[in-house]
């Protein structure tokens, strides 16, 4: 299948990582990727913070870029989340019933990777392989507005080497929400404090998630305690293969030639 | 066409009642999220009524329908409103009872205080109500000389406690057993010296304190859950009989009642008798439900006043996108399991109201400018939508009221606020993928930042951020910048235009497919990126 891939601004300019493994996966499972490169961001923030008349230029923006796809997915719950419940919603407020309607049409379109794989793919078993403790936050937009359910935890449970824990109070919000972690810092902070605590409860090494915004909230906090517990993208996590494991020491300038292959057991225990 | 601005419909007026904080919510936030025991109690609380929502809620078969009935009937209810509330009147009027049109809250506390002061009695009793505390009745009523008990247990903690409620259900979630019983030797008088804290000695503490009240009272005054428009029945329910008591023992009753609380028919009513109980208390069905029509000759109260207020609900009705609050059933289920309202308890909401459902009604209620941090103190996690039993969007509706309060500032101010530059600013760069790109590499100097793989302080109003988070250094490569690596070796870098698909499909873990890609999420965040040099 042909599948173009939303990165979203922020996974761009700051998770490149997430993007990557993203194609790098739907490869491997024998799809065409495809870059829109004119494409830019989804306008969620802008919505969010009430600023849609600011957002009506990317709701526009979005639908040209990527109305023409077969498929469209986004390593994003909430970026999936606002295409496909705010974009038509911001072209009606401001009178532009055909937009909205285009908007409708390429929403529909639109998956966040678990549900491109679970739903659209007909695959759970990705066949990757991934050695460490990890846990699952299920993020708030894949949950309650997409409705992804157990898909991603679907996925992980076939990662071969794996150890899955469940994360209590799964599905309490982070206390991200976008400007809410800086409008309403001290109360964002108190939901972060609750958050790390449960991750930290299940001594994973890693915390997952489907949103590289929820995943930024609760690994700067964690990274700001030093607790040692990191988090990465559920992308990274199914794109995972011993081949790809490289440890820490062998991470180089992109010149230098592919080093040996050492075996992914080895750089979770040299942490 | 942009959101209408309703002017010309009536608010609810400044200087009486409580719809509004002396601080934004911000501030008034940080000083609930540093009461250790405040945080205790409301955790404690919420997690006990959370779970016993989901247990009953989750019984039903039938809930999602319920849901979808109840949402039905009370928009239906307000989208004929004028007919169904002339037609109350008419069945209270034919059945004994008066009623009073109150515009506001000023309206509706002469109206009240009148009614008493023509009885001559200077004491009232009154069943726990909400309204009564957003129009400030008991504060009117003091400063005509008339002393009104609160007869709710935890409405009675509050008021000897000279404080606010906290909670649409349970207005003293922030106290624990043991401040309530300090609150009652402090404030009850005639208590006995050895109470401890145990529910049944508190609540036998409250009964003795109350009885005499309800026993000599001649005045009670209530709100009500629901109206029936075709039978003129008022309808309260509650747990403790306390109300029965005060629906029953004096010889008048007044009640003041929202306008939006009326339901057409009696039938209605079932489909809520099932939705409110589950969803506020975690009960099947509460103990006590009281109904009353009019007047009743030789029977409870010889005279009923009823007094439908406005206060602002009009105004919510005119904006229809944000009319939906008025839908709400005061059952407390988005208050009990919203992260926000779990951290700092409803004072931090400065109105009666508090909680999601309360930062869009209160300010829906005082027109958006008096309450315009509200809107603003949530996630949107969408976990109150999730548990509204009548479905009311209430992530939606705060994006509404912040477009609006974004709408209004932007017409009053002169020079655009800096958040309003900035926005505008992205949205220009984020229409052009050229400009975007210029952005991202501006951006990139962040990494000087960041030298040890995190930025621990960013500027303002990053800073906020920063406080307590640690912030990505940005990495030495884009992922548009990687594709065009990948893509586009040997000519040039093109940019622009679709990117032909990848061409790569090989088999799982054949080695060398992204040749240069570090490992898979196996680096601790912020460490050094493919392409640094650690």
């Amino acid at each position: 299948m042909r599948i173009a891939l939303f990165v979203t601004c922020l996974a761009d300019t700051l998770f490149p990582d997430a993007g990557r493994a993203t194609v790098r996966l739907l490869e491997r499972l024998g799809h065409q990727v495809e870059f829109p490169a004119a494409q830019t961001c989804c306008g969620q923030m802008h919505v969010n913070t009430g600023y849609l008349r600011d957002a009506l230029p990317l709701v526009r923006h979005y639908v040209e870029v990527f109305e023409s796809c077969e498929a469209i997915v986004v390593p994003s719950g909430s970026c999936t989340g606002s295409i496909r419940h705010q974009h038509a919603m911001v072209a009606r407020r401001y009178g532009d019933e055909a937009l909205a309607r285009r908007a409708e049409a390429a929403a529909a379109r639109t998956y966040e990777l678990s549900q491109l794989l679970v739903d659209v793919l007909g695959v759970e078993d990705v066949g990757a392989y991934y050695p460490h403790r990890v846990t699952y936050h299920p993020t708030c937009h894949s949950l309650r507005l997409l409705r992804v359910g157990d898909r991603p935890l679907r996925l992980l449970r076939n990662v071969t080497g794996i150890d899955l824990v469940e994360l209590p109070d799964a599905d309490t919000c982070c206390g991200f929400g976008g400007t809410f972690a800086v409008k309403n810092a001290d109360t964002s902070t108190a939901m972060l404090a609750d958050k790390m605590r449960s991750v930290l409860d299940t001594r994973a090494e890693v915390c997952t998630a489907g949103d590289s915004s929820c995943l930024m909230h609760i690994g700067g906090g964690l990274s700001r305690l030093q607790t040692g517990t990191r988090t990465v993208h559920l992308a990274e996590i199914l794109a995972s293969v011993p081949q790809t494991s490289v440890p820490r020491t062998a991470v180089r300038q992109p010149s230098e030639p592919h080093p040996p292959e050492p075996h992914a057991a080895d750089q979770a225990g040299a942490r | 066409m942009s959101a209408p601005t309703f002017l010309g419909l009536p608010t609810a007026p400044r200087g009486v009642g409580h719809l509004r904080g002396d601080d934004p919510f911000p501030v008034a936030a940080r000083r609930a999220l540093a009461d250790s025991q405040l945080r205790r109690n409301l955790g404690k609380a919420t997690r006990t009524i959370r779970a016993k929502r989901a247990a009953v809620v989750g019984e039903l078969p039938d809930w999602e329908a319920l849901r979808d009935a109840g949402q039905a009937i009370k928009a239906g209810a307000l989208a004929h409103l004028d007919r169904y509330l002339e037609q109350l009147e008419e069945q209270v009027t034919a059945r004994g009872g008066v009623v009073h049109w109150a515009r506001d809250a000023n309206e509706a506390n002469e109206i009240v205080t009148s009614l008493v002061r023509g009885t001559g009695a200077t004491e009232a009793v009154k069943v726990k109500s909400i309204v009564t505390d957003e129009i400030g009745l008991n504060d009117a009523l003091a400063a005509a000389g008339i002393t009104a008990h609160e007869t709710d247990l935890a409405e009675l903690i509050v008021q000897l406690g000279h404080d606010r409620p906290s909670h649409i259900l349970v207005p003293a979630i922030h106290r624990n057993r043991a401040e309530i019983r300090d609150i009652f030797l402090r404030e009850m008088g005639d208590v006995d010296p050895g109470l401890t804290d145990s529910p049944s000695a508190l609540a036998e503490a409250a009964r003795l304190h109350l009885r005499r009240q309800f026993l000599s009272a001649k005045v009670g005054i209530s709100g009500a859950n629901f109206a029936i428009a075709e039978t003129g029945t008022l309808c309260v329910v509650e747990s403790e009989g306390n109300g029965r008591m005060c629906l029953t023992l004096p010889d008048t009753l007044i009640t003041v009642m929202g306008i939006e609380k009326i339901l057409p028919t009696w039938a209605d009513l079932g489909v809520f008798m099932q939705l409110l109980p589950r969803s506020s208390t975690g009960e099947r069905m509460n103990p006590y439900t009281s109904m009353w029509t009019g007047v009743t000759p030789g029977d409870g109260p010889q005279q009923f006043h009823l007094v439908l207020l406005d206060n602002g609900r009009t105004a919510a009705l005119a904006d229809s996108e944000g009319r939906q609050a008025l839908h709400c059933i005061r059952c407390s289920a988005c208050l009990n399991v919203c992260p926000v309202y779990e951290r700092v308890g409803g004072h931090a909401y400065g109105s009666v109201y508090p909680g999601p459902i309360g930062a869009v009604l209160s300010p829906m209620l005082t027109g958006v400018e008096d309450n315009a941090s509200l809107p603003y103190a949530s996630s949107l996690c969408g976990a109150c939508f999730d548990a509204c039993p009548v479905k009311i969007d209430i992530p939606s509706l705060l994006v509404h009221l912040r477009a609006r309060h974004v709408d209004e500032v932007a017409q009053t101010r002169r020079v655009p606020s800096p958040e309003a530059v900035t926005m505008a600013a992205a949205s220009w760069v984020m229409a052009s993928p050229a400009r975007f790109e210029a952005a991202q590499r501006a951006g990139r100097a962040g990494r000087l930042l960041g030298r040890s793989g995190r930025i621990r302080r960013l500027p303002p109003p990053l800073s906020a951020w920063t406080s307590a988070r640690d912030a990505p250094r940005p990495p030495a490569q884009t992922f548009r910048e990687w594709w065009k690596a990948e893509h586009f070796a040997g000519e040039g870098g093109r940019a622009g235009g679709v990117s032909p698909p990848s061409q790569r499909s090989r088999g799982p873990g054949a080695p060398g497919v992204v040749p240069r890609e570090s490992g898979a999420g196996g680096r601790p965040p912020g460490e050094a990126e493919h392409g640094d040099t650690p």
